[in-house]
């Protein structure tokens, strides 16, 4: 009960943490944060930028329905789902094989070059990257010279997602790595020589020592990718797009960013968006959950 | 080395478990190294000679056009210096307010941290999306300038969780001897908080820095003015967009002959642009791994 009362010299004993420390941070998140989430508001709306959000006309979920029955709608959203689980299928693996391999390798001198060259794709912005895709797989380019053929990768639609998910392996799995690496650099060295010492096979050794040390990383990252699986990236999508592959490229956040900034259909395109948001959201819990399920109640 | 090696001590099984595991990532090295030679050496070779006989050692058909025409490209210069200032600005106030806010929430006395926690966690997970927030930009009139690409990103809640994990793990005596000093929370923050998190605080300005150097999509949104775009732009129109600065390749005869050397420019554009962070990055490699650690632990 006098809890009030201390609270108050708390305070002013302390105003500087609350002003000077949390305050930017606190400015900044309520205005481009919670802001933009009242602007939600016009996904149920028809949205008229001249009179303004306060006074659109109400439209209840007409928007939802629209594209919920629109079979454009569903491909992009098929689209997207395909693309983030093989993604995360085939590009989840890696970086933890990645970890263990260095973490095998005795000399410090060979492991730091390789980690060097692993690293460095991801320091090469996306744009650079789909240039660099799109050069090495135009129709005279070095893959098909190699093969002595004339493919233009970039128009087939069957070959988007093969090309996007290989790409996303060469440029960020190295870099993925680094938490396992790290992480196992942790793992006790006297451990590891015990098992040796027992005669431990690789495996068994993975399982008593190296396992234990990348368990929860493995469980949080995986979590999170999860949790991402309908934000997957503009960017990249957007730069590997073609007239002639959208059929596969076209996803979610593609197609919100042509919706509404190109043809300007503010409403629909934050309807989408929104749509987009709250099954990501659903799937964030739903992953969270079974995994608390199968890690003794630890999720994150 | 008198060490005698552990790859001895395996047994047969293992040993070629082991050299299958080095023999692929030997592989992922080399698929990681070829395409940058690759890009590098045909940058330097005449347009035509690459389309006909593909790479070569005649260094007769070895050309520096693409270098000299990039280079004195005015649109990349621009775009390089307003990426540079950007990405410095950017990483400046993002990783300064970021710093700031983690060092209450770090405190175990902070009154209120569990809702401001929420605030922040909330907002990972959910928002308003594009157009929402491109509405407010333009609200604010920050259509057109530097702000709307640096403000809106610049508060990262998980840097916040990596950094206030960091000073959870700085010594309680500091603190407690700075308070028996009488030193204020500003002055125990930047003379004492600071200088012994240097590793934490140079692997957020890496990340911020390169991510901001690297993004196209908030200025291809919110920067319309030629004047102001950065380098990533003008890169979109010379590699995804096939649409060189017309001064580029204007002088040339035929328009098999422009189609020639815009590709040519490509290879030359890619090294130019990418070079600054590939040279620069091994010197915060010693970083990494005591960021990266600090992240990993549950915030």
């Amino acid at each position: 009960m006098n809890k009030s009362k201390s609270l108050g010299r708390y305070l002013k004993q302390n105003w500087q943490l609350y002003v000077l420390f949390l305050g930017p941070a606190l400015v900044l998140t309520i205005i481009f944060k919670y802001l933009p989430m009242g602007g939600i508001m016009i996904a149920f709306q028809k949205y008229n930028p001249i009179k303004g959000i306060l006074a659109s006309r109400w439209v209840g979920l007409k928007h939802f329905e629209r594209f919920l029955s629109s079979p454009d709608f569903i491909r992009y959203l098929v689209n997207t789902l395909k693309l983030s689980l093989y993604g995360l299928l085939w590009g989840f693996p890696v970086p933890i094989l990645l970890a263990l391999l260095l973490n095998r390798i005795e000399s410090t001198g060979i492991k730091k070059k390789i980690q060097l060259v692993l690293y460095m794709p991801n320091f090469i912005s996306v744009i650079v990257l789909c240039g660099m895709v799109r050069i090495l797989l135009s129709v005279n380019g070095p893959i098909n010279g190699l093969f002595g053929t004339a493919i233009n990768f970039m128009t087939i639609p069957e070959a988007f997602r093969s090309i996007y998910i290989t790409s996303g392996i060469w440029q960020g799995a190295g870099w993925a790595s680094i938490m396992y690496t790290a992480a196992l650099s942790n793992a006790s060295k006297e451990l590891k020589e015990a098992a040796m010492i027992d005669g431990a096979n690789i495996f068994q050794q993975i399982k008593a020592v190296e396992w234990p040390a990348i368990k929860n990383m493995v469980v949080i990252q995986f979590i999170l990718s999860a949790g991402n699986i309908m934000s997957i990236g503009f960017e990249k999508a957007y730069a590997l797009q073609t007239d002639l592959n959208l059929e596969t490229s076209e996803i979610i956040a593609t197609y919100v960013y042509k919706k509404g900034l190109i043809e300007g259909d503010y409403s629909f395109s934050t309807a989408v968006g929104l749509f987009n948001t709250v099954i990501n959201l659903i799937l964030l819990i739903v992953v969270n959950k079974i995994v608390e399920k199968m890690n003794d109640g630890q999720g994150l | 080395m008198k060490k005698k090696s552990t790859f001895a001590k395996y047994d047969m099984t293992d040993k070629s478990l082991l050299l299958t595991g080095y023999f692929l990532l030997g592989l992922f090295v080399l698929a990681i190294i070829v395409p940058m030679v690759y890009i590098v050496l045909a940058s330097f070779i005449d347009p035509i000679t690459l389309q006909n006989k593909g790479l070569t050692f005649d260094f007769s058909k070895w050309t520096l056009t693409a270098y000299e025409r990039v280079l004195s490209n005015k649109q990349i210069w621009v775009g390089f210096k307003n990426s540079v200032v950007y990405s410095l600005v950017f990483t400046f106030v993002s990783v300064f307010v970021t710093l700031l806010c983690a060092y209450p929430m770090s405190r175990p006395d902070f009154r209120g941290k569990g809702i401001f926690n929420t605030i922040f966690i909330i907002t990972m997970f959910f928002g308003g999306g594009l157009i929402p927030t491109y509405i407010l930009i333009s609200r604010l009139g920050m259509l057109d300038s530097m702000w709307a690409v640096i403000l809106p990103g610049s508060f990262s809640v998980w840097n916040m969780i990596i950094a206030r994990t960091y000073f959870q793990g700085v010594p309680s005596e500091l603190r407690e001897a700075a308070e028996v000093d009488g030193a204020s929370e500003v002055v125990y923050f930047f003379k004492i908080l600071l200088p012994v998190c240097v590793p934490v605080i140079a692997v957020l300005c890496l990340w911020q820095f390169v991510g901001m150097w690297n993004s196209y999509f908030d200025a291809m949104i919110y920067i319309n003015d030629v004047a102001k775009q950065p380098l990533q732009l003008v890169l979109r129109s010379i590699l995804i967009q096939n649409q060189p600065e017309a001064g580029m390749i204007a002088d040339m005869q035929s328009t098999a002959q422009r189609a020639q050397l815009a590709e040519l420019l490509k290879y030359a554009t890619i090294i130019v642009s990418s070079l600054p962070l590939i040279v620069m990055y091994p010197f915060f490699q010693k970083y990494f791994d005591a960021g990266i650690m600090a992240g990993s632990i549950k915030g």
